[in-house]
């Protein structure tokens, strides 16, 4: 009797609620269904599901660090993949310089392979043939994103600490601007692939694996839970967490709000500098476009993992990424975006605190 | 907030000479780099079309913003939702004349039909997202104009074979429509006089600027009337409920006013406005292509409205008009001028450029860059939004945004009768 009572008391937002929720019931009979039916291969579904953690590793990288900006200095950060695109430009160019050392001309390295001068197959740049290069290259990329996200802080944003949401979107939008196409006119606007392809290693149990994916598994989660650690076990994410809840009261408690902001960018470009690099690793492919045509998705992540939480994020990383790949059982290839930009709109009508009802964990 | 009638007429009049000198400075400036006629023509008459375009764009931005605080950036899906419909009911069904075959309806109703449209993809959006914040609505709205582009993009509509005829957008291919170009014809064959044709050719134009004049001024009357539907809606008692809702929504409704009914509807109208934006916009050229709608043209129109000032119908349109001149053209005719005047061979990259600057030699630098007038473009149109939310936020005509209120509350009474 309570179900019921509490059904007929449903506002037309949990009723949009419950209809997502029966959407998405019916969506994992049919799952089972073609399963059992043998019209879907075990393996096929094991693959898509793979591919899709793949993809949240490096989305909740980035998500983290746009969750933490957007609640401690409460705007939505749209130069963000623009950081995405500055670590992986950085970092890669650190790799080449170190990698290439007499396989190419140091200008070509310099660029990127702007001017087809230094070919990745011919530099060796796989995981194998340069471990050493490509692991600087993933310090470099998070060190220069931070140096870049703290330049743009000093200049931009914090001159622009009191003023509205709005105001500093459209600032972060300059910004992102500014920091694409400096990068597109040093290293040029062609996309270009400049990792050599994966090497595979056979391993015990699990079988044939792609190591550049498994260095992106590998990194990302030590990454993710460095972060964990550092937010949970030292006052920093007191502070963080307190700040986000009410700057002027963190503030009158003494809590030195600008170190903290300082902290925030350094985690969060830090962790979107390698998000961006890592990208570049399993794709080999490198745009001037390529933070900002992830942007979307991130927000997507971050808004359902509501806003603030860096667990909430890594969760809507998850199932973004799960999403992007598992809706290709129903939905063409050129299409699996759009369910991942729908349910982000769901959500944000349904329920804007995130999945998780908004709780604020660090 | 308020002024004179004179203190508005020397604003009007210093605009004038604004406008006048960069016209003339641009005229001159290709004079002296040795373009001929046609091309400099060309360029002023492109940038009073983009103008025009832009313009009427902002307006629209302007209502939803400016009057009612909703802060959209999904313009480009409004617009790519306009120009399809409008290919849609227009094209030729002759599958030589066009790849994918419409309902060959007159031009003007596929314009309308393609308003309406726009207004009512806005309308279904803003039922159910009214409530949610300010920086909410803006994700949900570029979410929105991504899934109309990826939808128009994916083969699943880009072929859809009804009878023997095949519909559709075309996919990510670029679709060329027979009848989409007729929107210059329509316009010259309705107001321009063949004499004009022979008059502007003794001066030395040729038909296809003739056309592209007309085309140009035209636009700017769409423009004009959009400027007077809004001056008409700013006015009347549903303008003040609106801007009622972008000083404090909820004082708003506490004194009865359906908010909700007045946003969905300014929305609606706004997204109408955007589609006919777009269609103008793209109503010269004879094809379309989703990447004529990637997000990046929202924020044209943005740096537009924030250039003039968000609530300002006047900063709108100058708005519109600094962008197409200085930000969306300019360079490029520059670089006609450059490439005209200076045989210059770029360095291929910029460390080529660096290397040689090493010995002195600045020129390949300077080359290099002329190259990349694009991206330098990028970069200093995100160097004016930074210095304007630093230095102006209210942009150039912020300080004339129209006030909520019906009379002007701060305008005192004449000296003498008040008793103060």
């Amino acid at each position: 009797m309570y179900g019921l009572q509490r059904f007929k008391n449903a506002s037309g937002q949990d009723l949009f609620g419950y209809l997502l929720l029966a959407a998405l019931a019916v969506l994992i009979l049919d799952l089972a269904r073609r399963l059992v039916m043998g019209t879907l291969a075990p393996g096929t579904l094991q693959t898509l599901a793979w591919n899709g953690v793949i993809d949240s590793l490096y989305i909740g990288l980035a998500a983290i660090g746009l969750s933490m900006t957007y609640s401690i200095l409460r705007f939505a950060n749209f130069a963000h993949g623009d950081l995405l695109t500055a670590g992986a430009f950085s970092g890669w160019t650190v790799a080449y310089i170190i990698g290439g050392i007499g396989a190419a001309d140091i200008g070509s390295r310099l660029l990127l392979d702007a001017d087809g001068g230094a070919r990745a197959g011919a530099l060796g740049m796989d995981i194998l043939a340069s471990p050493l290069a490509i692991v600087l290259g993933l310090v470099a990329a998070a060190i220069i994103t931070i140096l870049v996200a703290i330049a743009f802080d000093r200049l931009v944003f914090k001159r622009l600490r009191t003023a509205g949401g709005i105001t500093l979107l459209i600032a972060s939008v300059g910004v992102a601007f500014v920091i694409r196409y400096i990068i597109a006119l040093v290293y040029t606007v062609d996309e270009r692939g400049i990792v050599a392809s994966a090497p595979f290693v056979e391993f015990p149990v699990v079988g044939e694996v792609n190591l550049h994916e498994l260095t992106l598994v590998v990194s990302a989660t030590v990454l993710i839970l460095g972060v964990h650690f550092l937010l949970q076990y030292t006052k920093l994410g007191k502070s963080m967490r307190a700040m986000s809840d009410n700057r002027d009261l963190a503030r009158i408690t003494g809590i030195p709000t600008e170190r903290v902001v300082t902290a925030t960018w350094v985690i969060g470009a830090g962790l979107a500098g390698a998000a961006g690099y890592l990208i570049v690793l399993d794709q080999s492919q490198i745009s001037i476009n390529l933070g900002w045509f992830l942007l979307l998705l991130i927000f997507a992540a971050v808004i359902l993992g509501g806003i603030g939480s860096i667990y909430g994020a890594i969760a809507g990383a998850l199932i973004i990424g799960i999403t992007l790949n598992v809706s290709l059982i129903w939905l063409p290839a050129d299409l699996n975006e759009v369910t991942a930009f729908g349910l982000m709109i769901l959500i944000l009508i349904v329920k804007p605190d995130g999945l998780f009802g908004g709780v604020e964990t660090a | 907030m308020s002024e004179s009638n004179s203190e508005r007429r020397t604003r009007l009049l210093r605009l004038g000479g604004f406008v006048a000198a960069t016209y003339i400075g641009l005229f001159l400036i290709g004079f002296i780099g040795g373009l001929s006629l046609n091309e400099i023509f060309g360029q002023l008459i492109s940038i009073t079309m983009y103008a025009g375009v832009f313009g009427l764009l902002a307006l629209a931005l302007n209502l939803h913003w400016g009057y009612t605080g909703m802060f959209n950036i999904g313009i480009a899906g409004f617009m790519a939702i306009g120009v399809y419909t409008m290919v849609f009911l227009t094209a030729s069904p002759d599958p030589v004349a066009s790849p994918v075959a419409g309902l060959d309806l007159p031009i003007l109703v596929g314009v309308l039909g393609g308003v309406i449209v726009a207004a009512i993809f806005g309308a279904l959006l803003a039922i159910p997202t009214l409530r949610v914040r300010a920086d909410y609505f803006a994700i949900i709205t570029l979410g929105f104009s991504e899934i109309v582009r990826l939808f128009i993009q994916s083969d699943t509509l880009g072929e859809i074979e009804i009878g023997d005829q095949v519909y559709g957008t075309g996919a990510g291919r670029s679709v060329r429509y027979s009848n989409f170009r007729d929107l210059t014809d329509v316009v010259v064959q309705t107001f321009v006089p063949s004499a004009i044709f022979d008059t502007l050719g003794a001066v030395g134009l040729s038909d296809s600027l003739v056309r592209r004049l007309f085309y140009a001024l035209v636009v700017l009357l769409f423009m004009l009337a959009v400027l007077w539907l809004l001056r008409r809606i700013a006015r009347s008692p549903f303008g003040r409920v609106l801007k009622a809702i972008r000083e404090d929504e909820t004082a708003a409704q506490s004194l009865g006013k359906d908010t909700r009914a007045a946003k969905v509807t300014v929305f609606a109208l706004g997204a109408g406005l955007m589609g006919l934006g777009g269609i103008l916009w793209h109503g010269q050229g004879s094809f379309v292509e989703p990447d004529l709608f990637l997000p990046i043209y929202t924020f044209f129109i943005f740096i537009a409205l924030i250039i003039g000032g968000s609530g300002s119908n006047l900063g709108a349109m100058v708005g519109g008009f600094v962008f197409a001149a200085f930000l969306w053209d300019g360079p490029r005719y520059l670089r006609t001028i450059v490439s005209e005047n200076l045989d210059i061979d770029a360095p291929q990259t910029i460390y080529h450029a660096g290397a040689e600057l090493l010995q002195f030699d600045v020129v390949p630098l300077i080359s290099y860059l002329a190259e990349s007038l694009d991206e330098l473009r990028w970069i200093f149109i995100g160097i004016v939004l930074i210095v304007l939310m630093l230095r102006r936020p209210e942009g150039l005509y912020g300080d004339q945004e129209d006030i909520a209120a019906a009379v002007d509350l701060t305008e005192r009474p004449p000296r003498g009768e008040n008793n103060e």
